[in-house]
């Protein structure tokens, strides 16, 4: 391989990585998962916390697929990709609730959620089954980072309008906020409107 | 890869059995800090609601088919409170448990939400600190309460305990919760009352005595 083309392999990676977070953004390019970020983002710490632990699994499930993707005959592909999901899943659960029983505390419902995740078995099949483990863990984290920075801001919005906080920091304004925001339609209100924002912002 | 029965059998047999195998590996290695984790959260939900304590002895009752646990605080010997953990099925969102602390005089010390899941931004505000839940019950004598049939209940029910602003559903499982830990407390309490009771009457003979101290 010639210098130049090593080169431009190495720009590839990183626009494996970076294409996840503003061209193929997951929340508002792809619009992939919503359930979870409609749910989650009732505040900036849950989507933040959410993101985080839909990244790790994602990363995970990404190389382990690449790496049994020829073993797997194509009928019986996507149960085999939702047991290694699922089970990366309770992994992650279980040392969540040992290690950082704070964060389970305050996330364990939504866990199990991220099994049901449509972004990852998205990733999986059309990027993960075609792509080698490298590329694929890359894909991951930038996905990844573009789930959960998307789901921190939904969240952050949300819970300045609905509850007057950030990241739980009183802001001294909760007495004026409509409380609509932290509910269902606040979720899609917000959503709507960061679409518009960031994919006007995209396209210039 | 080409698909025959086979293969997907095999295929599908083998992701599973490697897929239990790691989630029973992880169990194994997560069990004990799990376990190690939730005792401390039980500790550390006891010290919030009770005064000064050394030691706790607990008990478990069944009120109204759910299981409710009392453990007695003691502290050099004299009872210093009691903690209940207390649980209701009528949250908006299933289950909700607290934890309630009783001095021995009966008065409300605190109450700490160990589990709920009712609507973010609504209904949890009954875990904040200084909610009106709270606040209705802090440092008083729940017979003092306005009840209804012989219950806490909140405005909407004929009490008066304030309710949380839209979220009257989650209110009223709280209350719910409060009197199981209220009923198991007056259980307990009254048994060793009864205890200590039959202890003072028989000083004069001590094998009585230590017979009283068994019961």
């Amino acid at each position: 391989m010639s210098p130049r083309l090593r080169k431009e392999g190495k720009m590839n990676k990183l626009k494996i990585a970076l294409s996840g977070i503003v061209k193929n953004n997951p929340t508002f390019v792809l619009v992939l998962g919503m359930c979870p970020t409609l749910g989650t983002t009732t505040s900036a710490e849950n989507g933040m916390g959410m993101g985080l632990a839909t990244t790790a699994v994602l990363i995970m499930s990404n190389l382990v697929i690449s790496l049994i993707k020829n073993l797997i005959p194509d009928k019986v592909r996507i149960p085999a990709f939702i047991v290694v999901i699922a089970s990366f899943v309770t992994i992650i659960q279980m040392l969540m609730q040992a290690f950082v029983p704070a964060l389970y505390a305050s996330l364990g419902v939504f866990i199990p959620l991220i099994v049901v995740n449509c972004i990852i078995l998205g990733r999986a099949e059309a990027f993960a089954s075609k792509n080698s483990p490298f590329d694929s863990m890359l894909d991951g984290v930038g996905i990844g980072l573009g789930f959960t920075l998307s789901l921190t801001v939904i969240g952050a919005v949300r819970e300045i309008l609905g509850s007057g906080a950030i990241f739980g920091i009183n802001l001294g304004i909760s007495d004026y906020t409509p409380l609509i925001f932290v509910l269902a339609p606040g979720a899609f209100l917000v959503l709507g409107y960061l679409m518009v924002l960031f994919n006007k912002l995209a396209k210039k | 890869m080409k698909s025959t029965l086979v293969n997907m059998t095999a295929v599908l047999f083998g992701i599973t059995l490697v897929a239990s195998a790691g989630v029973g590996v992880v169990n194994m290695i997560t069990e004990e800090p799990i376990a190690l984790a939730k005792e401390a959260a039980t500790k550390a939900a006891l010290t919030e609601v009770l005064p000064a304590f050394d030691t706790t002895e607990e008990q478990t009752l069944e009120i109204d088919q759910l299981p409710i646990t009392v453990y007695t605080a003691t502290k050099k010997g004299q009872v210093a409170g009691y903690a209940v953990q207390t649980m209701t099925k009528q949250g908006f969102n299933g289950v909700v448990r607290l934890m309630v602390g009783f001095t021995p005089e009966g008065e409300v010390v605190n109450v700490n939400v160990l589990e709920q899941s009712e609507t973010p931004g609504l209904g949890t505000k009954m875990a904040d600190e200084g909610n009106v839940l709270l606040g209705s019950i802090q440092g008083q004598k729940l017979e003092n309460k306005k009840l209804v049939d012989g219950k806490l209940a909140v405005r909407k029910d004929g009490g008066d305990v304030d309710a949380l602003t839209a979220a009257t559903i989650s209110s009223r499982a709280y209350v719910d919760a409060v009197n199981r830990a209220w009923e198991a407390y007056r259980k307990v309490a009254s048994d060793a009352a009864a205890v200590s009771n039959s202890v003072t009457a028989q000083t004069n003979e001590p094998e009585a005595q230590e017979g009283g101290q068994n019961e």
